[in-house]
């Protein structure tokens, strides 16, 4: 009957009720689609590469090798020898080995230079390959195969023709080259999918007219020719390393780190990408902070609205006095009140996140490569919905103690 | 005139803050079955009165016994659970919670004694018999109380001051909102209902002309002394 009675009591008042369960919903809501989307970002992150033990690259920062190497931000200061690359790869304790040659561009995409290899051990998203969406791998030295991205934003087809600028967002084209579009992967939302990938030996092809970086004027050798060509790489830029045994992982690393012949720089993706998550984590907890004011300032609201309902409910509440209600009662009543409100809240804001998880997560998916699982409520999100009706009562507790008072001075008879 | 249910000596009454008020009354006494009239006009006590009966105050001095039991000494929220036992209350009028059902106030009380809701039995049953008998529709019992009409609602109110027959009734006004038929129909259920329960009543009104149905009629202003010393 209490319960029956407090919702007949809400009811009465749905308007203004409803408006406050409503901005407690949408703020729950927005707190835990924040927390999802956060929780999907960090999951994403530490998706974009897996099955790699290590990286390695010249000796640098393991961020910044992290970041020029996996998510083509940035650029190399300098790179790795041919010879020290084989040396690495001749070593036992390495299962597989993936250099990659970075440098030149596509418009606004990277053209990344490596082997078939790379189709084969670059995983993500725990254990995903590559998969060609349209066409086949690279087959011949002047094919490319195309990230998902790249093909959706410069409308590329299978067999489209593409010209491989020199250097990043450069006017020096590699025109005498140009590149077929031999196959498009599929969408993976890691930076892959924007990505030009071309072989090791095709990186070398354009650069065969080049010296220092510029043009040789006046040269230009003849495709038949290139391809007759010794066209083994001279450096590579970074290469992923795959251990034949985990444990072998620390062993390997510390010999990279130590190789005497050039300075080299050795990583776990795992550790490098909690690091950077650590620097770009601060924006989503400052995302998370906000968020969580939004549901204060819903639960204030709430508080505002049962002071304004204070003085047109004396009489509701002279007439539970009169019937032998105490005011402490009257204080458990209108807390319960808010309680009701604040869980009703709280449950809509869960059925809203659902909803507009079912709707967005494809949309999310295709548009920022982001992965947001839908699943049973976590206990997380119970733990928030718990909370919300904690403060929701602890938050009605300032306007209770006022319609306690006011019971106390009032008794059963109002004057109206 | 053998067993008192409400004793009232020398009680006397002090407003917080307003020092220069008091209020006495030396005696009141109102019998088992009994039904009294008390005439007054506003401001004569006649709230502060009523609330010192009910134990919504506390007197400065004196004694109030209802049914027995000395008011005064029990605590705040013992004088809450005595009210709801022994006392049905109706006011001058929005004597309803708009919101609940006819049966949810009508049990209201109910929901503070439990002893009282033990004497009843089935609670539900009992509300719509008092319902019929004071002339509500049938069927009522499920309708919102704001959508009957005023006189109505002071019925149901009777019914909720009379389920599980407390021995005390007090009206404050009850017919002042209602017109001179409703009035008499009012009063004359009022008094089959509470005959018939053996409760007696305690009515405050304006209206000497309602005098004649009661078994005795007091003025507020021959019971009590109000004092305003000269500031």
């Amino acid at each position: 009957m209490t319960l029956r009675l407090a919702i007949a009591s809400l009811s009465a008042r749905a308007l203004t009720v409803g408006m406050t369960i409503l901005a407690i919903a949408l703020s729950v809501a927005l707190f835990l689609g924040v927390e999802k989307v956060r929780t999907g970002a960090k999951a994403s992150f530490a998706d974009t590469i897996s099955g790699t033990d290590l990286i390695v690259g010249a000796r640098s920062g393991s961020v910044q090798l992290l970041l020029y190497s996996v998510f083509r931000i940035g650029n190399a200061t300098n790179n790795v020898t041919w010879a020290s690359y084989q040396d690495i790869a001749a070593r036992p304790d390495v299962d597989w080995i993936v250099p990659i040659s970075l440098g030149d561009s596509h418009r606004q995409f990277r053209v990344m230079g490596t082997t078939q290899a790379f189709f084969e051990h670059y995983k993500y998203r725990q254990g995903r390959s590559l998969e060609v969406a349209e066409g086949v791998l690279m087959d011949d030295l002047f094919d490319t195969v195309i990230g998902a991205d790249v093909a959706t934003t410069l409308n590329y087809k299978v067999d489209d023709p593409i010209i491989v600028a020199h250097g990043l967002a450069s006017f020096t084209e590699h025109k005498d080259q140009p590149f077929r579009i031999s196959g498009v992967l599929e969408k993976t939302g890691t930076p892959v999918d924007r990505t030009v990938i071309v072989s090791m030996e095709a990186i070398e092809a354009i650069h065969v007219d080049w010296q220092s970086g510029a043009q040789i004027p006046g040269r230009s050798t003849p495709l038949d020719v290139i391809r007759s060509m010794d066209l083994t790489p001279k450096a590579v830029t970074a290469a992923l390393v795959g251990v034949e045994s985990p444990l072998q992982t620390f062993a390997l690393q510390r010999a990279i780190n130590q190789y005497p012949e050039e300075p080299l720089l050795a990583i776990l993706p795992g550790v490098a990408l909690q690091e950077l998550w650590g620097i770009v984590g601060i924006a989503e907890t400052a995302l998370l902070a906000v968020s969580a004011m939004v549901v204060v300032t819903a639960l204030i609201g709430m508080m505002a609205t049962i002071f304004s309902s204070l003085n047109e409910r004396r009489r509701e509440m002279a007439i539970f006095r009169a019937m032998g209600a105490r005011p402490t009662t009257i204080l458990g009543m209108l807390v319960f009140e808010a309680m009701v409100m604040a869980a009703i809240g709280a449950v809509l804001g869960l059925a809203l996140l659902y909803i507009a998880l079912i709707i967005a997560q494809p949309i999310v998916d295709n548009a920022f490569g982001l992965w947001l699982p839908i699943g049973a409520p976590t206990l997380q999100e119970a733990k928030v919905v718990l909370a919300v009706i904690c403060a929701g009562a602890i938050v009605s507790l300032i306007p209770a103690l006022r319609a306690y008072r006011m019971s106390v001075a009032d008794g059963m008879m109002v004057k109206t | 005139m053998t067993e008192a249910v409400l004793t009232l000596s020398d009680v006397s009454y002090r407003w917080p803050g307003r020092s220069a008020f008091s209020l006495t009354i030396p005696a009141l006494t109102v019998a088992r079955g009994e039904t009294v009239l008390l005439l007054g006009e506003s401001g004569s006590g006649k709230s502060t009165l009523l609330s010192l009966i009910c134990g919504t105050i506390q007197p400065d001095r004196g004694s109030v016994q209802i049914a027995d039991t000395e008011v005064t000494t029990l605590s705040g929220s013992a004088r809450d659970r005595f009210r709801a036992e022994q006392i049905g209350v109706i006011f001058q009028q929005f004597n309803l919670l708009p919101f609940g059902t006819v049966t949810d106030n009508i049990l209201l009380p109910l929901r503070f004694a439990p002893e009282r809701r033990r004497r009843v039995g089935d609670v539900t049953k009992e509300a719509a018999r008092l319902c019929s008998a004071l002339g509500l529709p049938e069927g009522v019992g499920r309708t919102k109380a704001d959508a009957l009409s005023v006189g109505q609602q002071q019925r149901v109110a009777v019914a909720r001051a009379l389920i599980g027959q407390p021995p005390l009734i007090i009206a404050d006004e009850p017919t002042s909102a209602l017109d001179a038929n409703s009035q008499a129909a009012f009063l004359d259920l009022l008094f089959a209902q509470t005959a018939e329960c053996k409760t007696s009543l305690l009515m405050v009104s304006h209206d000497p002309r309602l005098g004649e149905r009661f078994d005795r009629v007091l003025r507020i202003e021959e019971i009590t002394q109000v004092e305003r010393a000269a500031a």
